[in-house]
């Protein structure tokens, strides 16, 4: 009954792009607990994880650094399945349905829905922002090539788009509370046909090698 | 450069008061004035600097002005800046600007500083850093409108001028006053020197430079290293002296509103997220869900087998 059980599930992340997230994850929840050390005194005493203020900002841009570049490598993995089309208008105007649980009433999805397509862009484009702003902040190596005016630019923009991005990732994690079944796909690399079906459709039809239905 | 004697008005990274019962500053703190108009640019007070405070900066290459150092490093807390102006009767002038922190009312570096306690201002109107709590990441750079503070290459924390500090905890002038030979810098409380800097623009007024004024910009809520100018009406002839400096708005922006505003945003998003469970519940896939899917391949494997 097991072994039944288990052929069912659908395999939906590999363990590379499992363990390429999972490094990610970490290296962002350091990020967010260094930056916010940096950022306001209330949280200050985070830095106490790190071994100390001077240690956080020795790591800080290090870890950046090597978010940026794990992160490039996940998201040329997911970029085919991330094209936005038509379906996904559709979807963002009934995003009502979405998250009242009427997700019948809404196109069906391939392998990532019109919302997680918006997240990887806006990904993109955030780490991307904080990457170029925090080498013009980075003081022991690179502000001294940079004028004044633009490191104040640059320090502004790193702590918006840095609260963007944790807004994002908050956003990401609930989902991943929320929509029951969707952890598993990657802690363990499957989710159940019954997920699939009820959440991305076309991909599971696409999976099971079925012809796609508008 | 830790100084209990003297009590402490503002301190960086900290969002509640410092003790302030006590209140035993007279005439608006202290405050040194230069006086452009007497100094000869000796750099006597370069070398006094160095030898009180006992930094030694790298002995570097002439290359044909009379500027040395270039600039304001980590071991050159001040520094002659050396201006060369005709004026419009054709003359030359020798504008010579001693440069240095200007110990703001309203100090950006402070502003700035991500680390409790790095920058302390005493009730007096002295802006110090203390190194031991600096942690090096410049913001402190980035915040100063006079471009004054410096990181060192050896142990990557922030230095500048301490208006010599611990010499008026224990009331001595700073060093650069105290050496002097022309009486170009003078220091005492903040109201004297305003007072002084007014006979002294009656004088020069007299002496035909119209434009003659103290420099003691409001933008930084005034400072208490104030100049005395020939042209105040033109600071920038002074080796690009701020005219109206004033801590920058994305500083602003950044040290401001940016803070509250930001962790409203995340603490708003998290709170979305958790009200939305509570309303609406787990979106579950229920047995249903598996049953349809289950039907589905099924019917997909009997077409394929059929073709």
């Amino acid at each position: 009954m097991n072994d039944v059980r288990h052929t069912r599930l659908i395999q939906r992340y590999t363990p590379g792009e499992r363990a390429n997230h999972w490094i990610v994850a970490i290296a962002f929840v350091l990020l967010a607990l260094s930056g916010l050390a940096l950022f306001h005194p209330y949280f200050y005493p985070l830095t106490g994880l790190f071994g100390g203020g001077t240690w956080t900002r020795i790591l800080h841009p290090w870890i950046g650094v090597f978010m940026f570049l794990l992160f490039l490598v996940l998201a040329i993995r997911m970029a085919r399945h991330n094209a936005i089309n038509r379906a996904d208008r559709q979807w963002l105007r009934q995003f009502g349905d979405v998250i009242n649980k009427r997700e019948d009433r809404v196109p069906e999805v391939g392998k990532y829905n019109a919302g997680q397509k918006i997240l990887y862009f806006a990904l993109i484009l955030l780490m991307i922002g904080l990457l170029l702003t925090g080498l013009v902040m980075w003081r022991e190596y690179f502000a001294s090539f940079f004028g004044l005016w633009l490191i104040q630019l640059a320090s502004v923009l790193h702590a918006i788009f840095a609260f963007l991005i944790i807004c994002a990732i908050i956003v990401h994690i609930y989902a991943g509370i929320w929509v029951k079944g969707s952890l598993r796909s990657m802690t363990r690399g499957t989710v159940t046909p019954g997920w699939a079906w009820k959440h991305h459709r076309a991909w599971f039809r696409q999976v099971r090698g079925m012809p796609s239905r508008k | 450069m830790a100084l209990q004697s003297l009590d402490i008005k503002r301190r960086s990274a900290t969002t509640t008061p410092m003790p302030s019962e006590r209140d035993v500053v007279m005439g608006g703190g202290v405050a040194k004035l230069i006086d452009t108009t007497k100094c000869i640019g000796c750099k006597a007070c370069q070398v006094a600097c160095m030898e009180w405070n006992d930094v030694r900066d790298e002995i570097g290459t002439n290359v044909g002005v009379y500027d040395n150092p270039m600039d304001l490093t980590e071991n050159s807390w001040t520094l002659m800046r050396f201006a060369e102006y005709e004026n419009d009767a054709g003359d030359l002038e020798w504008l010579i600007r001693k440069d240095g922190c200007m110990h703001c009312e309203d100090p950006g570096c402070l502003k700035a500083c991500p680390s409790p306690g790095a920058i302390v201002q005493y009730n007096n109107g002295i802006v110090d850093f203390h190194q031991e709590n600096c942690i090096g990441c410049g913001y402190c750079i980035t915040g100063c409108p006079f471009d004054i503070p410096r990181i060192s290459k050896k142990d990557n924390k922030a230095y500048k001028c301490t208006l010599c500090s611990d010499r008026v905890a224990v009331g001595q002038e700073p060093a650069c006053v105290k050496t002097c030979p022309t009486g170009a810098i003078v220091f005492g409380t903040k109201e004297d020197m305003i007072k002084h800097a007014d006979d002294r623009i009656v004088d020069l007024k007299s002496r035909g430079f119209d434009n003659a004024g103290l420099y003691d910009p409001a933008g930084v809520g005034g400072t208490h290293v104030m100049y005395v100018l020939h042209h105040a009406d033109q600071p920038g002839l002074y080796s690009d002296l701020p005219k109206d400096p004033t801590i920058s708005p994305m500083v602003s922006l950044w040290k401001g509103i940016a803070k509250p505003l930001g962790v409203a945003a995340m603490a708003l998003t998290a709170l979305a997220g958790f009200f939305h469970y509570i309303r609406v519940g787990p979106n579950e896939v229920t047995d249903e869900d598996e049953r349809r899917a289950d039907e589905e391949s099924q019917r997909q494997s009997q077409e394929a087998t059929h073709e």
